[in-house]
């Protein structure tokens, strides 16, 4: 469904929304609250907004310190510089010593197009992923996103989100959006035998439900699962997946090391054998262009993952 | 504790950290000597902390940032109450042991983990900013090591407390002048040093590391400086203590052998018997 509502607005209107009763809750930037939506915030509730300026380090850092001490800290700045810049603060001040910080990784995978690779994020997945006590996820649309940041606001375990800068179409609706934390949602053939498992986060899983459609058309049955949560990952879920299903098709906005399709392959391979494709952006400076330029240009788009699905069953 | 009885305890707990560190096999001990008397007077008379009160959300709060000093760190702790003595010589760096060599947020007393330097002042920033924001009238202190101010990070932290204006957190460099390749004036200048921390907006405040009653007093002074936060630049001895080690760089992690633990430990134990005797 069309929307022109960005992830990113949909976190700054939850916080807001919590932070009215909530004056625990702390929102910090990076010189990021306009590409992180969050200048709302900012204006509407100043003592619980930090401002850090361009030191994505401090910014880490400082959140953990202010998360040590009771508060509920979202720290949010571009997800090429959090999830790399600041990746030891991330390790050690929020991960290891067990902060209740979110990391919010804004503007992810190749949101920024045509700004090049120092601004793209195709390794935040395999670089939080890998780090003890942090836990990955990537929600699909405006209503998850929603549904994510009210469950980690209940919680007080590290976390790191990546959404992207664009909005992106919805999945879910208002009234229904299927949501636990930490277990997948299926979108397409729960229970049911099916050709392919399509498996993908973040903004591939519009493009991966579409696939399904199309290889409907042509008589293949695929099942769709929104794996938003790439860590913990929902084992049981993907399981599932690819036990009823005869191949694996993972989709994800990251580079092929790492990621969600690496993950995944683990599983099928170690419960439920089955020939698992992984696709993801090259391990190279991606194409300039904008997210669905780039997205079809490396197969991602609803065309691309179809093909990819059927040539996977011949 | 009065001045006398903390350097009477500072030798006790010296010859703590030796045992700690021949027990455990390792440690950085060189810091460890010249990080003792400031820890050991912030924690007697200036932190308010205790194990009945650690998780008072208005005690203050300390964050070892120079982690590495850990074995110093535990001597302190124990004298506090924190820990057993007896249990960390006997577990320190031993298979499963929460005693590691750098600190562990999962034993009681410590705040948050460390070891890789550049971390301590600005998740202090953090501290005291809650602390600010929240009315609340705690203070935060962190100790870092001087070869650490190499690190960015540090003068990210640095110029975010002056920023915030955070007259709550007060800064201890360890200036003991060595780092494990050499001087720190030859690895990467930090002169001068004082300086540079005014311009970054702080207070700042000289004083002879060894020497008991100047840090007591420093700290007091640190508490009533208002506006920025306050850094102590506590010039040092690296390897405070003992002739064989003092002002060595190749001390900064050093195993004694058991001819030098017999030396070290008769030095301290003079020191302590001269404290015991002085005024």
């Amino acid at each position: 469904m069309a929307n022109n509502i960005p992830n990113r607005v949909a976190i700054c209107e939850t916080l807001l929304a919590h932070a009215k009763t909530d004056p625990d809750i702390f929102v910090l930037c990076s010189d990021s609250r306009g590409s992180a939506s969050l200048t709302k915030f900012a204006e509407a509730f100043p003592a619980q907004f930090v401002e850090i300026g361009i030191a994505e380090q401090n910014l880490v850092s400082v959140a953990a310190g202010l998360a040590s001490c009771g508060k509920k800290v979202f720290a949010a700045s571009p997800a090429c510089f959090l999830s790399t810049r600041s990746y030891e603060q991330a390790k050690i001040d929020v991960a290891y010593s067990n902060t209740n910080v979110t990391l919010i990784g804004i503007s992810g995978g190749v949101s920024y197009g045509a700004l090049g690779m120092s601004h793209h994020s195709a390794q935040d997945i395999a670089a939080m992923a890998a780090l003890p006590n942090m836990r990955v996820y990537l929600p699909s649309d405006r209503h998850q996103t929603k549904k994510l940041i009210e469950a980690l606001l209940l919680d007080e375990k590290p976390a790191y989100v990546r959404v992207g800068r664009n909005p992106v179409e919805d999945i879910y609706t208002e009234e229904n959006t299927p949501f636990e934390l930490d277990r997948a949602v299926w979108l397409r053939g729960k229970g049911e035998k099916t050709d392919v498992a399509l498996i993908a986060c973040g903004e591939t899983v519009k493009p991966a439900l579409d696939a399904a459609t199309l290889l409907a058309a042509d008589g293949i049955r695929a099942s769709v699962l929104d794996l938003y949560c790439v860590k913990p990952l929902d084992r049981a879920a993907v399981a599932e997946a690819a036990g009823n299903a005869r191949a694996v098709v993972t989709v994800e906005e990251h580079s092929p090391f790492g990621g969600l399709g690496a993950t995944v392959a683990q599983v099928v391979s170690e419960n439920c054998p089955r020939k698992v494709k992984n696709l993801a952006l090259p391990d190279a400076p991606v194409v300039t262009g904008t997210s669905a330029e780039v997205f079809a240009y490396y197969g991602l788009d609803a065309r691309g993952i179809a093909e990819t699905a059927k040539g996977v069953l011949t | 504790m009065n001045a006398k009885e903390l350097e009477i305890l500072s030798w006790k707990l010296r010859q703590d950290v030796l045992d700690i560190i021949v027990a455990g096999g390792g440690g950085h001990i060189g810091g460890d000597m010249s990080l003792m008397n400031a820890l050991l007077v912030l924690y007697k008379n200036h932190l308010r902390v205790s194990p009945e009160t650690a998780d008072d959300p208005d005690r203050d709060r300390f964050v070892l940032s120079k982690g590495h000093s850990m074995e110093t760190y535990y001597a302190v702790l124990c004298e506090m109450g924190f820990l057993a003595l007896a249990d960390v010589k006997a577990r320190f760096s031993k298979f499963g042991s929460p005693y590691i060599g750098h600190p562990n947020n999962k034993l009681p007393g410590i705040e948050m983990n460390s070891g890789s330097l550049g971390h301590g002042l600005p998740v202090c920033v953090g501290m005291a900013l809650a602390g600010k924001r929240g009315g609340k009238s705690y203070r935060v202190y962190t100790v870092m090591g001087d070869g650490e101010l190499a690190e960015g990070s540090v003068w990210e932290g640095a110029m975010a407390a002056s920023h915030f204006g955070l007259d709550n957190l007060c800064a201890v460099v360890d200036r003991n002048g060595l780092q494990i390749s050499g001087p720190t004036e030859e690895v990467m200048a930090h002169e001068p040093l004082g300086e540079r921390f005014r311009s970054f907006g702080w207070h700042v405040l000289e004083v002879d590391g060894n020497s008991i009653p100047a840090l007591d007093a420093s700290f007091t002074a640190a508490k009533t400086l208002p506006g920025k936060p306050t850094v102590i630049i506590s010039h040092t001895t690296k390897g405070y203590g003992s002739e064989l080690m003092e002002n060595k760089a190749d001390w900064h992690h050093h195993l004694p052998t058991a001819e030098e633990y017999e030396k070290i430990k008769a030095d301290f134990a003079a020191r302590k018997e001269a404290a015991e005797h002085g005024e």
